[in-house]
């Protein structure tokens, strides 16, 4: 199962890419877990310094972007 | 020909005339109140729309050069004064929103940058920024946008000089003293990446603040076309001495965006209110906010938070006095 997280201080930005994160999974209908991290102390170890990011698999795809669902659909093909 | 630039690009005062000329062949008296008001409100949202739109768009072109983590490693190569003033400068042209603040914080603490390094950037991030420059420039005219943007790039520098040399490293969270430094590789732009960033940037921004702006050019409207010029010349202008400091502490907790405040600037200062006063009020509603000051007591003790509160403050008092005395050499 993939692991998806989004990082955000809880700004409507972040809370945008969350929803848009949640849309892209069910419409790709992969089997994933979609994580919201909003405690800093998390994201600081990622060493992310614009938010809101995000993260499959541990692994950092975006940062600072609000992105589409459909730019998100491409990471977790 | 600079104020050709000035009134007619910037300030596109054409179009006031255009929408006057509109308004009275379809029979609305421009010089009533109602009309006036009318005028006013047509051609502000107008014009700050059109202003924002370019200005946002030039402005993320130019920011996408500059991500923190690309000002963090510019900044580890400077140190004492010199940090600081770079600091505030690339505060003016890196990408910034409050929520976005503490990550920043802790990459530039990780890093080992200086607290008060740190505290420049903060504090002249919000306050002065390219739009701000180029907005004040087409509503005030380019001598008072220059002395707004170097006095908030001096509040900037003083601001964190003075919480480095209170050496307040202790006042600040844990968990952002701990932080290991990570430093991610960055990715390569296109000139179309650049474009495409810019153009959505504009949108985003446009979308947050239109409504601000509707309020503010509302408020401004009404400002110029029903208050009488007498009350405000008697709270806001030369009759009330302490005009600069209940406009810096009315507009400390409120958060607006400056495209929002900028028509109440306007209409204030048209109806006899001190220069000083309606600039000090701008720079309190966005360099400190509520909402910013709540994101930053997550990495900060209260007293640091409370001394950066009250330099910002008293800061913003004495920019405001300093432009009322010398008013009359900048309108």
């Amino acid at each position: 199962m993939m692991n998806v997280k989004v990082l955000g201080g809880g700004c409507s930005k972040c809370e945008t890419l969350l929803a848009n994160t949640k849309e892209a999974v069910a419409k790709v209908g992969v089997e994933a877990e979609v994580e919201y991290i909003t405690d800093f102390a998390v994201i600081a170890g990622y060493g992310i310094m614009s938010t809101p990011a995000l993260i499959v698999d541990e692994k950092i795809v975006s940062m600072g972007k609000v992105l589409k669902s459909s730019e998100i659909e491409k990471f977790l093909q | 020909m600079w104020i050709f630039i000035q009134d007619q690009i910037l300030g596109m005062k054409w179009l006031n005339v255009m929408i006057g000329n509109l308004l009275t062949t379809l029979g609305i008296d421009t010089t009533g109140r109602i009309g006036g008001s009318i005028q006013f409100f047509i051609y502000d949202v107008i014009k700050i729309v059109v202003l924002l739109c370019t200005l946002i768009f030039m402005i993320s072109y130019i920011q996408s050069h500059f991500p923190p983590e690309r000002t963090k490693k510019i900044l580890g190569r400077f140190h004492g004064i010199g940090a600081n003033i770079l600091a505030a400068l690339l505060g003016t042209v890196t990408p910034f929103c409050s929520c976005s603040s503490i990550p920043l914080f802790i990459g530039f603490t990780s890093a080992g940058l200086p607290l008060g390094v740190t505290f420049s950037f903060l504090i002249s991030s919000p306050m002065v920024d390219l739009g701000s420059l180029v907005l004040l420039m087409s509503i005030f005219g380019a001598k008072v946008a220059i002395v707004y943007v170097v006095l908030g790039l001096v509040i900037a520098v003083l601001g964190g000089t003075l919480i480095e040399k209170l050496h307040m490293e202790n006042q600040v969270e844990e968990f952002i003293r701990n932080a290991r430094q990570i430093d991610l590789p960055q990715e390569e732009l296109t000139v179309k990446d650049r474009m495409k960033y810019a153009a959505e940037q504009v949108v985003e921004t446009f979308k947050k603040v239109f409504r601000y702006i509707i309020i503010g050019v509302g408020i401004g409207a009404f400002i110029h076309n029903w208050i009488p010029e007498e009350w405000i010349v008697q709270f806001l202008g030369t009759g009330n001495p302490f005009g600069v400091i209940i406009a810096t502490i009315a507009g400390v907790p409120m958060y607006a965006d400056i495209f929002g405040c900028i028509p109440i600037a306007e209409a204030l200062l048209a109806k006899g209110a001190k220069l000083g006063v309606v600039l000090s009020f701008m720079m309190g509603v966005t360099t400190l906010s509520l909402p910013s000051m709540v994101m930053l007591k997550k990495a900060v003790k209260p007293k640091l938070l409370g001394i950066f509160i009250a330099i910002c403050t008293v800061g913003i008092i004495i920019v405001g006095y300093f432009f009322n005395a010398i008013q009359f050499l900048l309108v």
